[in-house]
């Protein structure tokens, strides 16, 4: 079984969801032209990532009768999307959000867990983590969100794969950072190991669609990738320009590299469970 | 004892890709499509000049040259080269009159005084032209001089936007050879020329070169200075850089707000520049 994946590695507008919804209908629709099945939009596509005090007032519920979601919902009538976005609970906390919108339904939403506050990160003092890592079903397989800071972090990607995805959605608004000699970004270089690690060592397909453009000084280094289940490159945009990439993967791939290296079978989540247990117990 | 030797070698490429996209993008946020440089003739402000113009093109570059008398007429020459091989618009605003009716009703002003007024007064034209021009002042400093004060409050440290601000002096100078500024800017000791014969590292007392490995250790990979020691620097100069740094946190940051409303602007009021934009 073959999927078109489109990314949209795309530059925001900080703050006005209205036009960054317009582009994304946009892009949708070329995607779709395109032969695209399902479209991944970067972290907080929907509103730019260094919100700070804007949050609240750039926060929408994933539902029908919400006015930047009722378009998004109509098009995935038609083709999957997963977007970013601030969601806020019934209680007023923000969370920096993925949806995922299949067939004019939201089918999952996944709250960031992993909020990074330390060097030019400030999230926390902005946002409320999540506290779910799930796995879903859409029509194309078993799937995992994850945002950003999320999968710098082993454990969400392995709970996601112990909880059934073969296919792994990394989304991001990474910063670049640390220029030397080579003519990658040392943040750039170190997701794009991450990702054919993590591809490699739970035999799926790991796609990730980072942003790109600025942010006063904040440069986003995109370079979106599709790794597949050998950790071998399916497809990469280029790095620091806006780039709709469409690429097909071949999910029987899954099988093939599974009969070869058995990982997942072998796996011993039951041990894991048991040592975690010992570890937590002894209050470590 | 020599010290350890780090390669501050940067990949010219990319930084010249991001430092690019960087000057177009804050530019045409802001709603602007020009910059004004106030150009020296030294490195700092050729490399801005080229990259604003890669940026831009060089009809929307304005370079200002802004000279006292008692500047050097080297720098004026080296500017018009840059001016020349870019085909940038220029113009030559002698600051010598201005500054001296200020000067001139001090006898004994010192020269750190003196050359505060030719720096203040260099901003006073640039952001001038900046409204003229309709264009935005381009930045030229360094992080080797952010990271030392070594530079002017509201002088030359006033720009809209700061492209060099995270490469330090020997990465300035990397990258100004790699986009084709002329070997004699290259090769010429760096000085604010703001008296005869004046030159930065006679100034600070330490090379660039010197200077640069030790920041980057203390700065951008955190050692310890008593770590800075015993990778073998002398630890007269290493107390005496992190002293510099230290003392000059005023002119990186935005003068304190006494707080005393519930929410207050540098505080609690959190807006980037391109907020909404």
């Amino acid at each position: 079984m073959k999927l078109t994946i489109a990314l949209a590695q795309i530059n925001t507008h900080l703050g006005d969801v209205a036009l960054n919804l317009q582009k994304h209908l946009e892009l949708i629709r070329q995607a779709q032209a395109r032969g695209a099945e399902l479209i991944i939009f970067p972290e907080l596509s929907l509103t730019g990532y260094c919100l700070q005090d804007l949050v609240p007032t750039v926060a929408h519920h994933a539902t029908e009768d919400d006015p930047i979601f009722k378009p998004l919902l109509d098009a995935s009538k038609w083709i999957d999307i997963l977007v970013g976005f601030v969601d806020e609970d019934h209680r007023h906390r923000f969370f920096i959000s993925a949806a995922y919108l299949s067939q004019g339904k939201v089918l999952h939403i996944h709250h960031k867990v992993y909020l990074p506050t330390y060097g030019l990160f400030d999230e926390s003092r902005f946002f409320a983590p999540g506290n779910e890592v799930r796995s879903f079903n859409s029509r194309f397989g078993r799937v995992g969100v994850l945002i950003c800071e999320d999968f710098w972090h082993a454990s969400p990607p392995y709970l996601l794969w112990l909880d059934g995805a073969d296919i792994f959605l990394f989304t991001s608004a990474s910063p670049g950072r640390g220029l030397g000699k080579r003519p990658t970004l040392d943040s750039a270089r170190w997701v794009e190991d991450m990702n054919r690690a993590y591809a490699g060592l739970f035999t799926s397909f790991v796609v990730h669609a980072n942003r790109t453009g600025f942010e006063d000084g904040l440069n986003f280094w995109g370079g979106s990738t599709i790794f597949d289940p050998n950790g071998e490159l399916v497809n990469k945009s280029p790095h620091h320009e806006e780039d709709l990439l469409i690429a097909e993967i071949d999910l029987n791939q899954l099988q093939r590299t599974r009969a070869r290296l058995p990982l997942l079978r072998d796996e011993r989540a039951s041990l894991t469970k048991q040592e975690l247990d010992r570890i937590l117990g002894c209050g470590r | 004892m020599e010290h350890k030797i780090i390669d501050l070698d940067i990949n010219t490429d990319t930084a010249r890709q991001i430092l690019t996209r960087f000057i177009q993008t804050e530019i045409n946020r802001a709603g602007f499509s020009r910059a004004v440089i106030n150009l020296s003739g030294g490195l700092d402000s050729s490399l801005s000049c080229y990259l604003a113009v890669e940026a831009l093109g060089a009809e929307n570059v304005l370079a200002l040259c802004l000279p006292y008398k008692s500047s050097s007429p080297d720098s004026a020459e080296h500017a018009q080269i840059v001016i020349d091989t870019l085909g940038v618009k220029s113009l030559t605003i002698p600051i010598s009159d201005m500054a001296d009716a200020l000067i001139n009703q001090f006898p004994d002003m010192d020269r750190i005084r003196q050359g505060n007024i030719m720096a203040r007064l260099r901003m006073v034209v640039l952001y001038d032209q900046s409204q003229a021009f309709r264009g935005l002042a381009v930045g030229t400093g360094n992080k080797t001089e952010i990271l030392l004060g070594y530079t002017t409050l509201y002088g030359d440290s006033a720009s809209a936007l700061s492209p060099l601000g995270d490469l330090y002096k020997t990465q300035v100078r990397q990258l100004a050879k790699a986009v084709g500024v002329p070997q004699v800017i290259l090769e010429k000791p760096p000085t604010a020329d703001l008296w005869l014969g004046q030159t930065d590292e006679g100034e600070l007392g330490f090379t660039y070169a010197e200077v640069d490995q030790l920041l980057f250790m203390l700065v951008d990979q955190r050692y310890r200075p008593e770590d800075c020691v015993e990778a073998g620097f002398d630890e007269n100069f290493v107390r005496a850089v992190m002293e510099r740094v230290r003392k000059n946190q005023f002119k990186r940051l935005m003068p304190p707000i006494a707080k005393l409303s519930n929410r207050t602007v540098g505080y609690d009021f959190l807006y980037l520049r391109d907020w909404g934009t």
